[in-house]
């Protein structure tokens, strides 16, 4: 199992591009890095071992004075997002940059990121409820989940029944994204697939977790 | 995570831009010919079969184009055997070889779906007399082919 890397970036969108046998494969372009690592954290030290990245560049009054004193002493600039992930610390050191040659075409990455909010939704969107009968005498209740269960037993609702609610707007991470291509001149990357968020939001990028290991190598 | 959009941009000259340009722009191709909707293509696509590579040529009406940068697609509606023949190609794939605009035609929409109701004579286009420069050239070579409509079967 090699060691998980992982990089900050931001959805720039999405497009396609063809490969040398005239494939079209949907790509999405993510501008990652480059991240300074600005802490190690070490199992005799803190219990756990993580690497923390800052990313994104601030402007130094919307970054707070001990957040700056932390920032500076690992020589890294003003920083929006500061994240951390779990991996073997031994080779970072703080100060160190990390940009997106990390990954290369044909690994396998997962993307984490917060997913575009729809606000409260009924059962039909959120779940993917049938609703009821379009006619045959359903009168104001065709986008209604229905029966959420039986009477006098058990008397009461279910756990986890499924409701409407809150939809997106939640932490997603979507698997085994295949790199496409690579490109730490401008800092881009193009993974395979759909990444969470809207254009322009933070998206974490580390190494796949659960990668079956014959599918890794392909250039 | 979330948070607010963090403008990577800043130097003048990418202000502007798609952000996915930066992919897209050094992949579109520059030498296929401009041609619109109405127009009468020859297009040459690349077919691979059993190891090996031949063109085949599909003639017929643009009908519509569709999307922008990488994603432009375009199809060409021909009647073959009396039966009526669409097929959509990616206007920056590969698989094109070649298209030759054949005629201009001269039409009031950008989707030509009305033509699908139409045989014959009835789905005749009349011909742009001022083609753009670019293929002005090519086109007058092939002034025969007024109809446009009616392509010979590939």
């Amino acid at each position: 199992m090699a060691e998980t890397k992982g990089i900050l970036g931001t959805k720039l969108g999405m497009t396609q591009i063809f490969t040398d046998d005239s494939r079209a494969v949907p790509v999405t372009v993510i501008q990652a890095g480059p991240c300074v690592v600005t802490q190690v954290k070490t199992k005799e030290r803190d219990g756990y071992e993580a690497v923390q990245l800052a990313y994104g560049r601030a402007r130094k009054r919307e970054v707070s004075k001990p957040m700056a004193g932390h920032l500076k002493a690992a020589g890294a600039q003003p920083s929006l997002h500061l994240i951390e992930f779990r991996t073997d610390a031994g080779g970072y050191q703080p100060g160190q940059k990390i940009t997106v040659d990390i990954f290369q075409p044909g690994d396998r990455t997962d993307v984490v990121g917060v997913s575009k909010g729809k606000g409260f939704a009924g059962v039909m969107k959120r779940h993917n409820f049938a609703g009821l009968g379009a006619s045959h005498g359903t009168e104001r209740k065709h986008r209604s989940p229905g029966s959420v269960g039986a009477c006098a037993t058990p008397s009461r609702v279910f756990k986890g029944m499924r409701m409407a609610g809150q939809m997106g707007n939640a932490r997603v991470t979507v698997l085994n994204l295949e790199v496409v291509e690579s490109d730490p001149e401008r800092n881009l990357l193009l993974l395979r697939g759909a990444v969470p968020g809207p254009t322009g939001a933070l998206v974490m990028i580390r190494s796949s977790i659960k990668t079956v290991a014959d599918s890794r190598k392909q250039p | 995570m979330g948070g607010r959009i963090t403008l990577f941009f800043r130097n003048p000259g990418q202000l502007r831009m798609n952000k996915t340009d930066l992919i897209e722009k050094p992949r579109l191709r520059d030498d296929l010919p401009d041609f619109r909707p109405g127009d009468t293509l020859r297009v040459h696509v690349r077919v691979a079969e059993a190891g090996r590579e031949r063109i085949q040529v599909f003639q017929g009406v643009v009908i519509r184009r569709q999307n922008g940068g990488l994603r432009e697609t375009f199809t060409v509606r021909k009647v073959s055997f009396g039966v009526g023949v669409e097929r959509t190609f990616p206007l920056h794939s590969p698989t094109i070889s070649k298209i030759e605009v054949m005629t201009h035609g001269r039409v009031r929409r950008a989707k030509l779906y009305y033509l699908r109701e139409r045989r014959g004579k009835r789905a005749r286009i009349r011909e742009r007399r001022e083609p753009r420069d670019s293929v002005a050239a090519r086109a007058g070579g092939s002034a025969h082919d007024d109809q446009g409509e009616q392509p010979e079967q590939a």
